[in-house]
């Protein structure tokens, strides 16, 4: 009965308050955004597909053509393999990591928890340049490759391996966490062994969650632009492809139909995934005891093991970034130099890193706040069921969206002659813009998560005390969001310092960004001050995520007071 | 029992509901509900889940908009107005406190757009707490706060702004049932201190006849009665409300003869004559009713009880219950005794009883088909 009545929503039938009039004018509001910053950029992209560079309709032509070339065609194969085989790589290495952080007795579980989040502060590029110095052509493993060059697949799939992994381990240990015990004391109950129990508790408890990992890996690796730009020598994915066609040829039909090529997959795995995650939530109920692990000397020794080995790797590789980063002239001359922080290059510089700090904070700061005011209004005030439906759609549109085809996307539209955006192109406002926009689902979708732990009352209850909408919001809903805001400024922070793909084609002489510039340096062949310049973000990255932590303890403190269990 | 409301206002009605229909796509919720509220009468809507009654509360704060009829309140139609328009203070389930505002705060809320100056605040703010009993707690946080307690804040933050009508949805449910039964007596003797009309929504009949001035019974979207609790407990209007309220024995019958009935082999006296021969009907009659004697017959005068062998008997508190195997239909009957009853004797003899059904007593009505 009350579900009926608290779904069916509400009463447009009623004359409109203030309130509904504000919240109709901000949900109105967030609708141009979109239709902005998501909708005319894909079509932008559709239409020039179908034009010729003269802006003459060809129908498919463009397609044929694409589909003509078989350079091109075997560019869509790498990426697949590469895809694929990481994501095979990294679903089993991220599974028993873990695995042993929530189903293990091994001693330093904390620990090792704490450093599988740690390669999250470092871009995805810095990975590429450690590679490099590990196993590149002077580097000190290089015959462990056995003759196959690292330049290439090889390189793409453990470059990528490494960058994806601690977002697996992530989503897997929170899949892992929720898992029943009464259902593995029914097991022990029945006599069911270790390898049963596995098989026919854990595995089917945590497929969604393996298979939310999964295609949140291909996805990356699909469309990630740094890794194979940095360290795919001659081997082509869609990613440099578009890449090669917008900037090396100015053919931007050709860009358009490679980006629609990616787009295609990219849409599929993001239905597939919105059906995965509906599908999960119903399997662990509110009557659930979370299970809890016992002790076993050789398998506890083993995850250790295993656990120590993935860390040490995941550190070395930042380790020789920073080594990388100071030493003279690898490998002949390890003398320790700030040189490479000089950055003696034309258009590159330390101001690349002060653009990357503007950038980051303008988009972690304007993205918490509409983001977070666009999840309040798709929630609560449950009015205008029709439009906030929409809302909440597009909303969730630009996580399908790959970064360059975003990036495209925006290029497309400013650059335009005559355009009504025409004096954006180049500007760290249009890089704020399409970064937020990039990131905007997840934190939509974190805003959402924090804000439905609280009372669907609220709201009724502010009303009927006749307390403006907004006075409430900023009285009740926000304090409360606090913790959920802070990480979420962190997390966009942190994404806007190390992405390349959503703004390689929109940036300008003076909004060139630390991340860009270590693309461009790997390009010039300067690797020494890439790496060095890849330093620069984790050290800003690791300074926000110091203060990020430093703030919620004092929020959690402040707000102990209330933070306790209370009744239902 | 209840008390009667205040006489002076009983011309005019405070809140009117008229007609009012609510549809979920097809599903209907409300249909053609019409009853009027005199001011500082305390109502509830009993029934059981899903008929309706929370809707029907949400429609009148204005949560829901009405799909047709009008609802009035102190002579102004308020069908149309949103929420923040409406006089009326609400209390949830959840009760909805705000957990990050002290208790204070909580209560303090509805008078901040006021414009009344703080210290005029503050005096409310300690004259709600020392009604509602919780002088004192006015730093500590929800959190910090017994069910019950926060069940009083609640109701404080609902009443501070000094609303014309207190809604109240299952504001009891969420508690244990000795607090409950607490509280029930709390809420009902604030509501008459403070003399605010309110409607209280509630699945548990025994809430609603100890509370309730009047009980409106609602099944499936449509009133089945309003009336005292001593109307819709002694004189319900159909067998529903005679089985939804209390225990009640329905004897499934046929009208022999002006005043008789038939039910199983047994012939049933009638109160009046009113039902023509051939009529199917049923015959309502509670447990407590019932006399339990163990001779056929219980003197000079009276006519000959109804033969019943013990089934099973059930301890209630300070009453057994019988349930007995009779020729009527259905053939068992339920009969409640108190203790020190001298009928007791012979249930613990397990000898055959007879049991005698006071026509007076008896509801007689129409069987649908």
């Amino acid at each position: 009965m009350k579900s009926v009545s608290n779904v069916t929503g509400r009463p447009d039938a009623l004359r409109r308050s203030t309130d509904d009039w504000l919240v109709l004018t901000l949900l109105a509001g967030f609708g141009v955004f979109f239709l902005f910053t998501v909708v005319l950029p894909v079509w932008t992209i559709l239409w020039r597909s179908l034009h010729d560079s003269k802006g003459a309709f060809v129908g498919l032509a463009n397609y044929h053509g694409y589909f003509g070339n078989p350079a091109l065609l075997q560019s869509l194969g790498n990426s697949l393999v590469v895809a694929t085989t990481t994501t095979v790589i990294v679903v089993g290495l991220a599974f028993v990591y873990a695995y042993a952080l929530t189903r293990s007795c091994m001693p330093g579980r904390p620990f090792f928890k704490a450093m599988a989040m740690v390669p999250l502060l470092t871009p995805g590029l810095l990975k590429a340049i450690a590679l490099v110095y590990f196993f590149g052509n002077r580097g000190i493993f290089k015959s462990f490759l056995m003759g196959h060059p690292l330049y290439g697949p090889v390189g793409i799939v453990m470059a990528s391996t490494l960058w994806t992994l601690p977002h697996a381990i992530m989503i897997l240990s929170a899949s892992l966490l929720l898992s029943d015990s009464r259902l593995y004391e029914a097991a022990r109950s029945l006599k069911a062994g270790p390898v049963r129990t596995f098989l026919s508790v854990t595995l089917p408890n945590v497929r969604y969650g393996l298979m939310a990992t999964g295609i949140f890996v291909f996805v990356r690796v699909l469309t990630d632009f740094g890794i194979p730009k940095v360290i795919g020598g001659n081997y082509n994915v869609l990613a440099t492809d578009i890449y090669k066609e917008v900037v090396g040829q100015q053919n931007f039909e050709m860009g358009a139909v490679v980006s629609i090529v990616l787009l295609i997959p990219a849409l599929l795995a993001f239905i597939l995934d919105r059906y995965v995650s509906s599908r999960q939530s119903s399997s662990f109920g509110a009557r659930s005891v979370a299970a809890s692990p016992r002790p076993s000397v050789w398998f506890d020794r083993g995850m250790w093991l295993y656990c120590t080995l993935i860390t040490v790797v995941m550190l070395a590789v930042i380790a020789m970034g920073q080594f990388a980063a100071v030493v003279k002239f690898w490998p002949y001359n390890l003398e320790f130099t700030l040189d490479h922080y000089r950055f003696d290059m034309e258009g590159v510089g330390w101001e690349n890193f002060r653009n990357s700090l503007v950038l980051s904070f303008w988009v972690a700061t304007l993205g918490t706040m509409a983001t977070f005011l666009s999840a309040y209004l798709v929630e609560k005030p449950r009015t205008h069921g029709a439009i906030r439906q929409v809302i909440q759609a597009l909303a969730l549109l630009p996580m399908a969206i790959p970064g360059l085809v975003l990036g495209l996307g925006f290029l497309l539209v400013v650059n335009k002659p005559g355009s009504f955006f025409d004096g954006l192109y180049g500007t760290i406002a249009l890089l704020v813009i399409a970064t937020l926009t990039h990131y905007y689902t997840v934190t939509h979708l974190t805003s959402l998560t924090a804000l439905k732990q609280l009372d669907k009352e609220f709201e009724s209850v502010a009303f009927s005390l006749k307390v403006p909408l907004t006075k409430f919001f900023f009285k009740v809903t926000v304090p409360m969001c606090a913790p959920a805001l802070v990480e979420i400024w962190g997390y966009l922070f942190l994404n806007s310092m190390t992405s390349v793909s959503t703004v390689i084609f929109l940036y300008g002489v003076h909004s060139r960004l630390a991340s860009l510039a270590v693309v461009h340096m790997d390009e010039a062949g300067r690797l020494a001050s890439a790496a060095a310049m890849a330093m620069l973000i984790v050290y800003a990255c690791v300074v926000v995520r110091l203060l990020q932590l430093i703030i919620s303890k004092f929020l959690l403190r402040r707000l102990q007071a209330w933070r306790l269990p209370s009744n239902p | 029992m209840s008390s009667s409301p205040s006489s002076t206002t009983e011309t005019t009605p405070y809140l009117q509901v008229r007609k009012a229909g609510k549809d979920f796509g097809a599903f209907r919720a409300l249909e053609e509900v019409s009853f009027e509220i005199k001011q500082g009468e305390f109502i509830c809507f009993l029934g059981p889940s899903g008929c309706g009654k929370t809707t029907l509360l949400r429609c009148i704060a204005g949560l829901e908009s009405l799909s047709s009829g009008q609802v009035i309140q102190a002579g102004v139609d308020i069908t149309a107005l949103p929420t923040s328009e409406r006089d009326f203070g609400i209390v949830f389930q959840s009760y909805a406190l705000f957990p990050n505002l002290t208790i204070a705060q909580n209560v303090a809320f509805g008078l901040l757009s006021s414009g009344q100056p703080r210290s005029q605040i503050d005096a409310r703010v300690a004259e709600l707490l020392e009604l509602v009993g919780l002088v004192g707690e006015d730093r500590k946080f929800p959190g910090q706060l017994s069910g019950g307690q926060q069940q009083r804040v609640a109701l404080a933050r609902a009443l501070a702004p000094s609303p014309g009508l207190l809604l109240l949805d299952e504001p009891l449910s969420a508690l244990d049932a000795k607090v409950r039964l607490r509280l029930r007596r709390e809420i009902k003797r604030l509501q008459r201190q403070v003399g605010v009309t309110t409607i209280m929504v509630t699945h548990d009949q025994e809430e609603a006849l100890t509370m309730a001035d009047r009980v409106l019974v609602m099944r499936s979207g449509r009133v089945e009665q309003m009336g005292t609790p001593d109307d819709i407990y002694d004189r319900p209007a159909s067998p529903f409300v005679a089985d939804f309220i209390g225990t009640t024995n329905l004897l499934r019958a046929t009208v022999i003869a002006p005043g008789l009935a038939r039910s199983g082999s047994i012939e049933v006296r009638l109160d009046d004559a009113i039902w023509p021969a051939g009529s199917r009907i049923l015959c309502a009659i509670r447990p407590e009713h019932i006399h339990v004697t163990g001779a056929s017959s219980t003197g000079a005068s009276g006519p000959p009880g109804l033969p019943g062998t013990i089934a099973e008997v059930e301890r209630l508190g300070g009453a057994y219950r019988l349930h007995l195997r009779t020729a009527v239909d259905p053939a068992e009957i339920a009969v409640d005794l108190r203790e020190g009853d001298p009928a007791l004797a012979f249930v613990a003899g397990g000898r055959q009883v007879f049991l005698h059904l006071p026509v007076q007593k008896m509801r007689v009505f129409g069987a649908a088909a």
